[in-house]
């Protein structure tokens, strides 16, 4: 009964967040709050602010995409930019509630290679502009599992690495990780994935572990079900992982083949108050000085190739860790939007009756 | 009969006071003139507008934060024009034809126009997306088209727009067009029954590895149940303690019974996971006393176990209050002369005592079982696999697959078997029955 409420829970801040349309107005970011957009605001905000004088005003939510999608439908737009992840700006874009970038205005590279051929083969959008690449990957408990795990199909051996697996209730990467750990090549995922075999195939697999798998719901999670031992090895996000490890001290590590990666960047929304603000930020924060900037502070590798070079060049002690240092990017699977747009609704229904079985 | 007569015999005020003064053929009118019955009325209407105006706040908040959305979503649930508003020529082609028209030229360029003029648009999205919902798998096919189509087709239409990609031929996809082009529609309820149309229009079963929904909904049919009656089994003995216990003794255990009520529901939740997980306090104390190896540790979390544990506790207090203030007001010498008469301690409670508290069980149990059956946070959190419940499944389509006519769809039915309930309990125990203090 309470479901229509998140309709107006959704529109309530849009409606509470009155711009006020000053010269000095600052610009609104909405992005994910926590650890990223505390780097977002570091890396890009501020020498932003430094460098033009326009101060930015960060809004947290856990659904960027859905925001921006409320705020256009309801004709109240506040929001100036916003971090959304490539899938969700594919459809904000092909449903017009965004609005189209050209590359043409995004800074060229160093070597002034033009910014269209810099940003990596296939994350540039029509309206999406990348800031990052992060990954969704193999963690284990290194002082349990010795040998360590080597590919994904260690994963779902249980006789050589005993415990119990964390996965994330969702049929994205769950899928994807049980083909490759059942030997389709990374290329190949996709292609095999839709058709009706192909997913049999996935869930054939998940079936030899199914009663050792606990399935969690937040990036969070995993992490701690790791820390409190209660998994052996988990699927989790590429930066929760590093920090776990390498600021908090936990005996974590990650298993980069068959890492999963993604896009996350920018968009406009339609109607964006500040929208030529907006662009010029977009612009500023997507060359490839800012984008080493950000992987400076969090592991996510930068999107432009410039940038990459660069970082493998400097040799910092942050390089190995990126989803896009190239050894890592040995057998990696880039999870890609097109198909997923396609195949969601039905996949999540087939993985839900699945997973219900008793 | 004069006018005034008239007047006296319709107004069943005036008539009183006119039988109560004798039957006189003379009006009553108040110290001014006017005749009371007037006047009577004026000020009556007065009171009920400043009584309407007192509730009027009230009334507008409930409208707008209530009855307007489950309104919406309502409508929501059976109205998408996601199709309709953005493909007008094709959707007008199939409102002049009926099914079983062969697919002319008209309708292939009826259909490469408004490809051209969504993709131009940029609403081909929201038209795949809507297609996309009836036959999964097609919503690239219109975007990826609607990127050939800026250049805008050449006749004949059909050659170029299988040219474009040969899936255009689909029977399947036109059916589903067909059914799209209006906006309002019962596909969204019949998915949420596990129902689809076959090729022939009628209503069948989805596949069977595809079927979840009812599924779904038996589960959380049966989980609110089995809640409401645990809690009942737990609650009742304690809130017949509260109700006897001199007043000083029973408002410190009220405490116990409160704090945990007052407690964010997420910490309470987050509480159970850490004491029965398997590396939790309780498997450590099981595994202390020897009554389980190390390597056996009991699995009583991520399960259909962690989500009745944890909802039963969350919702105990709603039974227990209820049932407490109906107690409290129960007289103890009906017991104590029930016994006097002859009858045993558990005839005096059957036959007395427990049929004074079915009040403020009705209205336990009536609350307990609807929370449940709305419950999300705790069975996302740790219900596992097989601890989901329906309200899950309405949060996914909310925020990830973003199709919001299905999660409406879902909810409607969840609403309306409520309801249904809500009317059958009314039949059998009776609203009037219900007590909440």
């Amino acid at each position: 009964m309470l479901k229509p409420l998140i309709l107006s829970a959704v529109l309530l801040p849009a409606a509470v967040l009155v711009p006020a349309l000053a010269d000095d107005a600052p610009l609104t970011v909405v992005s994910w709050g926590g650890d990223f957009a505390a780097m977002q605001d570091a890396a890009l905000a501020q020498p932003f602010a430094a460098a033009t004088g326009r101060k930015l005003r960060f809004v947290d939510t856990d659904d960027p995409a859905g925001l921006v999608k409320a705020q256009v439908e309801a004709g109240n737009v506040t929001a100036d930019v916003a971090s959304v992840g490539q899938g969700a700006a594919m459809r904000l874009c092909a449903e017009g509630d965004v609005e189209p970038i050209d590359p043409a205005t995004l800074p060229p590279a160093p070597d002034g290679t033009p910014a269209a051929a810099d940003f990596m083969p296939g994350t540039l959008g029509e309206c999406f502009v990348p800031t990052d690449i992060y990954s969704t990957v193999i963690a284990y408990d290194a002082s349990a599992l010795d040998p360590a795990p080597q590919t994904a199909a260690d994963f779902f051996d249980l006789q050589r690495f005993p415990g119990r697996r964390g996965l994330g209730r969702t049929p994205q990467f769950t899928l994807e990780l049980a083909l490759i750990a059942d030997g389709v090549p990374a290329g190949q995922v996709y292609e095999v994935l839709a058709t009706e075999a192909g997913v049999e195939r996935a869930l054939a697999r998940l079936d030899g572990i199914r009663d050792q798998i606990v399935w969690w719901d937040a990036g969070a999670q995993p992490i701690q079900l790791l820390a409190d031992a209660e998994v052996a090895m988990a699927h989790a996000y590429n930066g929760r992982v590093y920090k776990a490890a390498e600021l908090d001290g936990l005996p974590l590590a990650i298993l980069w083949d068959a890492q999963l990666y993604e896009v996350e960047g920018w968009v406009i929304p339609k109607g964006a108050p500040l929208a030529e603000q907006a662009h010029e930020f977009v612009a500023f924060s997507t060359a490839a000085e800012a984008q080493l900037r950000s992987a400076a502070i969090l592991p996510y590798g930068p999107p432009r190739l410039s940038a990459q070079a660069m970082l493998a060049d400097a040799g910092t002690g942050l390089a190995p860790h990126l989803p896009t240092a190239p050894a890592n990017m040995a057998n990696a699977l880039f999870v890609a939007p097109e198909f997923w747009a396609d195949h969601e609704t039905e996949l999540r229904e087939r993985f839900t009756a699945w997973l219900g079985q008793d | 009969m004069t006018k005034d007569a008239m007047q006296t015999a319709l107004d069943p005020h005036a008539a009183v006071v006119s039988e109560a003064s004798g039957g006189a053929a003379t009006l009553l009118t108040t110290a001014d003139g006017q005749p009371l019955a007037r006047a009577l009325a004026r000020s009556s209407a007065r009171a009920r507008r400043r009584a309407f105006l007192l509730v009027a706040p009230l009334l507008l908040f409930v409208v707008i934060t209530f009855v307007i959305p489950i309104g919406q979503m309502l409508h929501r649930s059976m109205y998408n024009a996601g199709f309709a508003d953005n493909m007008p020529q094709v959707s007008a082609w199939f409102q002049d034809n009926p099914p079983g028209t062969p697919i002319d030229d008209t309708a292939w360029g009826a259909l490469a126009a408004d490809l051209k003029a969504a993709a131009e648009n940029r609403t081909i999205g929201i038209v795949g997306t809507r297609i996309n919902y009836d036959v999964p798998g097609t919503r690239s096919l219109f975007t990826s088209t609607g990127r050939k189509a800026r250049d805008g087709f050449e006749p004949p239409y059909r050659d170029a727009l299988l040219a474009a990609d040969a899936k255009w031929d689909n029977p399947t996809l036109w059916r589903a067009m067909r059914s799209a082009s209006s906006a309002y529609t019962a596909n969204f309820y019949l998915a949420a029954l596990d129902r689809t149309r076959d090729d022939e229009g009628s209503v069948t079963m989805v596949p069977e590895r595809q079927q979840v929904y009812v599924m779904l909904f038996k589960r959380t049919l049966g989980l609110s149940l089995l809640i409401t009656g645990m809690t009942f089994l737990l609650g009742f003995p304690i809130a017949h303690l509260l109700a006897t216990l001199p007043m000083r003794k029973s408002n410190l255990l009220m405490i116990l019974v409160l704090l945990p009520f007052w407690t964010s529901l997420l910490v309470r939740t987050t509480a159970w996971m850490v004491l029965l997980q398997q590396q939790g306090v309780l498997n450590d104390i099981f595994v202390w006393l020897g009554i389980v190896g190390p390597d056996g540790r009991l699995q009583m979390i991520y399960n259909r176990t962690g989500t009745i544990i944890a909802m039963t506790h969350i919702l105990l207090p709603f039974m227990i209050l209820p049932l407490y203030s109906v107690m409290r007001t129960i007289n103890p010498s009906y017991v104590r002369a029930a016994r006097s008469l002859g009858a045993t301690s558990w005839t005096a409670f059957r036959r007395v005592y427990f049929p004074q508290t079915l009040p403020g069980l009705g209205a336990g149990a009536l609350l307990v079982f609807i929370l449940a059956v709305g419950y999300y946070i705790t069975p996302a959190l740790v219900g596992g696999s097989t601890g989901q419940l329906i309200s899950n499944m309405i949060a996914m389509h909310m925020t990830e697959t973003l199709n919001w006519s299905m999660a409406a769809a879902l909810a409607a039915l969840l609403l309306g078997g409520v309801l249904v309930l809500y009317w059958v309990y009314d039949r059998l125990v009776g609203i009037d029955n219900l007590k909440l203090g």
